[in-house]
């Protein structure tokens, strides 16, 4: 095929075909969805692919595979690998016959994430090998060695991106062969399998053994280079390193040492790299792992180089890196101008820019839920436990609805710490429907054992809408085109021991405020699930209009909801007809019903 | 030669389609490209800049500060926003049509686009203004302001792509049905 523009998942994705990957599991997660989306798209049928309910499941979905010797994709954003991290450190001792890599994403900025966490701590931590590509083309064929290595060493591998690998474009020339491999099959052997301490002993030692091993082979890797000469030298890796190639070009009178693999470091290489330096500076996204590794291997070896970074202020440690923040970095480091600075252009008396803030979208049915919660609780005292998905929304102004969010899931079980410590509290968990699958389920188990007085909220808006619309088991829809029985929440509910389950329509505003009322009074925990689809996975009604004659100018609807398509027009409400979903939640909200569906065009 | 591309608006204009088209013009040429967006959080209405580079060795997806070549604008605050990646020299089209934020009924924000324009002016050096709405409602679209503004960039000979080059690979991504009315958005922003 003639080079075409790729995104960095999608040449993940294309990588990992072609590497003759049969088992593609993975939780939906920015910046890391689309690699298990492209798979899916480009499935010839050779290949199982899914969306697990959560990433531990993902993970030990894909152990099996790679037991039974089929070739394994495992993907995630960095948060997930929390939640898979029981199973990962279990089963880097006991390894794997079919190569597995485990794709985990990592955010830096973090722009759609609640952490910026680096995974590379997790590589040294679980003692596993790391890849970490600088460029959508090198993830192509990164990912094709990544499988190469897990097999060669039994062991499962991590490929780490960051966003704007994962989310830039370059142009690639891509295959679309699939390399043939069969799937041995699992051959029976406890001594391997089953793990016991005394076999996480043994395998202690040889995993040991094994990373010095690759570090050794890491030495030699295509993607690990040293280049230049002179007495400064930059460690880099990842995009940092194509920011500092952005800010020193061609340059031949600095050193460069580009690390593809954090872990295990390769240690005689930078010893190569460090020969005749005076300083070091390290260039790399999130956490100052190189950096680190550098200093060791000086302390080790006695070389005697000053190393700058993170650790040292001389880089920023949080936020996302840039060309212009490595060029500020790079030209403290040698003493020089900084190369872009010259050709800006001042800011200078600049007018204020307004803010752009995310918002639920209009029409959202988590609007509704939420309005519905905080009408009928008026005056009492509450606790809104949010979670993580679109309805962290809630919280903008003017729902301002919700009072905590920590990670996926913790809605529920927050809310019951709440209810055991302040007695005298109503304490809701509002979960979205994806969320309740993935880890909101062992949450109820736990409030209806230990006798919590909650309110579950569960937001089924029929779709995981936050990272890009994908199905669940609510949905009936698979990632193999199947359609399937949809897994239903109330009976999960109901089969789990609560006992008031309503399930109502959010849309449908005063009776949701009556359910809320009613159902909120009851003691110990019960259920309102809210089911009514996000306004992407579904049409939109009659938009509605304000009839200026009667409208009092009073802006309820706006002050109250805050939906994007009510604006102000000359000092009055008016419905942006191009926005508006005809959800018509406003109409109930105006007090003189001068909102009202508007009859023939749409 | 290498060229470096910023769009920039707010959710739902326009602006992906506009950076592809750039890219692939220039992919035909069979130069390298390097795209990348920052979008904020999923929803509508918030901010999006595509930053497009084209040439040979591009090494950061994003375009370094004062290295921008062109900037296409779709709405004025957000170039102003975005001012601080052009060039010294470099050239700006804009269109005038301010979006208001979605929040501003609620923050009584007295945002206003003129303001922009003319700050715009006033910092750059190279600056193409352009009426948007109007050129808009003459096409009978508020879909084309994309191909209106690459029409108005192309002619102001400040982007490395012909007119030629744009329309192959704006028509390669569209319907058949729509290629009429957007030959003569790119006319009519070539008018100006
Ligand atoms: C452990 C973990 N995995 C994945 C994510 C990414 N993520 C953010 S919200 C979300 C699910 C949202 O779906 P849902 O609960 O149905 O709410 P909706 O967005 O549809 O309102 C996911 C998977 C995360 N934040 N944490
Ligand atoms: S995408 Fe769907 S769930 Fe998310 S804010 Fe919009 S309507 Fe609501
Ligand atoms: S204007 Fe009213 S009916 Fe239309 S989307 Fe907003 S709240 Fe719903």
């Amino acid at each position: 095929m003639p080079e075409q523009l790729v995104m960095g998942n999608e040449a993940i994705a294309f990588g990992a075909i072609k590497a003759g990957v049969k088992m593609v599991a993975g939780y939906p997660g920015t910046p890391s969805t689309e690699v298990l989306e492209t798979i899916a798209k480009n499935n010839n049928g050779n290949i199982h692919v899914e969306w697990s309910i959560n990433e531990k499941a993902a993970l030990e979905v894909g152990a099996g595979a790679a037991y039974a010797g089929a070739r394994t994709l495992v993907t995630m954003k960095q948060v997930g690998l929390n939640v898979a991290s029981d199973p990962l450190m279990s089963l880097n001792y006991v390894g794997v016959k079919g190569g597995m890599v485990i794709l985990v994403a990592d955010d830096p900025g973090p722009i759609s994430s609640q952490t910026e966490q680096d995974t590379r701590h997790y590589a040294k931590f679980a003692k596993m090998m790391v890849f970490d590509p600088s460029s959508p083309k090198e993830a192509y064929e990164m990912i094709q060695d990544a499988f190469e290595y897990s097999e060669k060493y039994g062991e499962p591998v991590f490929m780490r991106p960051t966003t704007r690998i994962c989310h830039g474009y370059q142009t690639i020339e891509l295959s679309t062969e699939a390399e043939e491999r069969e799937v041995e099959g699992f051959v029976k052997d406890s001594d391997r399998w089953v793990i016991f301490p005394k076999l996480s002993y043994n395998n202690h030692i040889k995993l040991e053994k094994k990373l010095v091993e690759i570090s050794e082979d890491f030495n030699t890797y295509r993607f690990n280079t040293v280049t230049g000469k002179g007495t400064k030298g930059i460690i880099a890796s990842g995009v940092g390193y194509e920011y500092v190639k952005e800010v020193v070009g061609d340059r031949e009178d600095i050193k460069i040492f580009k690390v593809a693999t954090a872990n295990p470091f390769p240690e005689k290489l930078a010893l190569e790299f460090l020969e005749g330096l005076d300083s070091v500076l390290a260039m790399e996204e999130l956490d100052p792992v190189l950096e680190r590794e550098i200093t060791y291997v000086c302390g080790k070896y006695n070389v005697n180089a000053k190393v700058y970074g993170k650790l040292t202020g001389h880089v920023v440690n949080a936020g996302e890196l840039s060309a212009d923040k490595a060029a500020e970095s790079i030209a403290e480091f040698l003493g020089e101008e900084n190369v872009f600075a010259a050709n800006q252009i001042s800011a200078e008396g600049a007018p204020e820019l307004p803010a752009r803030p995310p918002v639920l979208c209009p029409g959202c049915p988590h609007r509704a839920s939420f309005y519905a919660v905080k009408v009928a609780m008026k005056g009492k005292k509450t606790r809104y436990c949010g979670d993580i998905g679109c309805y962290t929304l809630g919280n903008a102004m003017p729902l301002d609805m919700v009072d905590t969010c920590l990670c996926m899931g913790a809605g529920l079980t927050m809310a019951q710490g709440f209810a055991h410590a302040e007695e005298d509290v109503y304490s809701f968990g509002f979960i979205g429907d994806s969320t309740f699958f993935a880890s909101g389920m062992t949450g109820v188990v736990n409030a209806v054992y230990n006798q919590a007085n909650i309110t579950i909220v569960l937001l089924d808006n029929s779709t995981t809408a936050m990272t890009g619309h994908q199905p669940h088991p609510g949905t009936g829809r698979t990632m193999m085109g199947d359609v399937v029985n949809c897994v239903d929440p109330e009976m999960i509910l109901k089969g789990m021991g609560v006992k008031t389950v309503v399930t109502a329509d959010p849309l449908d505003l005063e009776n949701a405020v009556e359910v809320v009322k009613k159902t909120a009074e009851e003691k110990g925990v019960k259920a309102i699930i809210f089911k009514s689809p996000c306004i992407a996975v579904t049409k939109p009604a009659q938009r509605e209009v304000i009839d200026e004659d009667k409208c009092i100018n009073c802006k309820k609807c706006i002050k109250e909801l805050g939906c994007p398509a009510i604006v102000l027009k000359d000092g009055k409400a008016f419905i942006e007809k191009s926005m508006c979903f005809g959800c018509s939640v406003c109409e109930t909200v105006c007090p003189v019903q001068a909102i009202s569906k508007a009859g023939g065009d749409k | 030669m290498n060229m470096n591309y910023l769009l920039c608006g707010v959710g739902g204009q326009g602006t992906v389609l506009a950076a592809k088209v750039l890219a692939a013009a220039a992919i035909a040429k069979g130069e390298e490209v390097k795209t990348t967006e920052t979008i904020g959080m999923a929803q509508r209405g918030g901010s999006v800049t595509s930053y497009v580079r084209t040439g040979y060795g591009i090494h950061s997806p994003i375009i370094p500060l004062g290295t921008a070549d062109v900037i296409i604008g779709f709405e004025p605050g957000e170039v102003v926003r975005n001012l601080k990646y052009l060039k010294k020299g470099g050239t700006v089209v804009v269109s005038t049509k301010s979006v208001m934020p979605v929040t501003a009924a609620l923050t009584n924000s007295t945002y206003n686009g003129e303001e922009m324009v003319e700050y715009i002016k006033k910092a750059a050096e190279n600056v193409i203004i352009i009426d948007g709405e109007k050129l808009c409602n003459e096409c009978g679209s508020d879909k084309v302001l994309n191909v209106i503004l690459l029409g108005a960039a192309i002619k102001s000979g400040a982007v490395g792509i012909t007119l030629e080059e744009t329309k192959d690979a704006l028509l390669k991504r569209l319907p058949a049905k729509l290629h009429d009315l957007n030959i003569k958005a790119l006319e009519l922003g070539m008018r100006g």
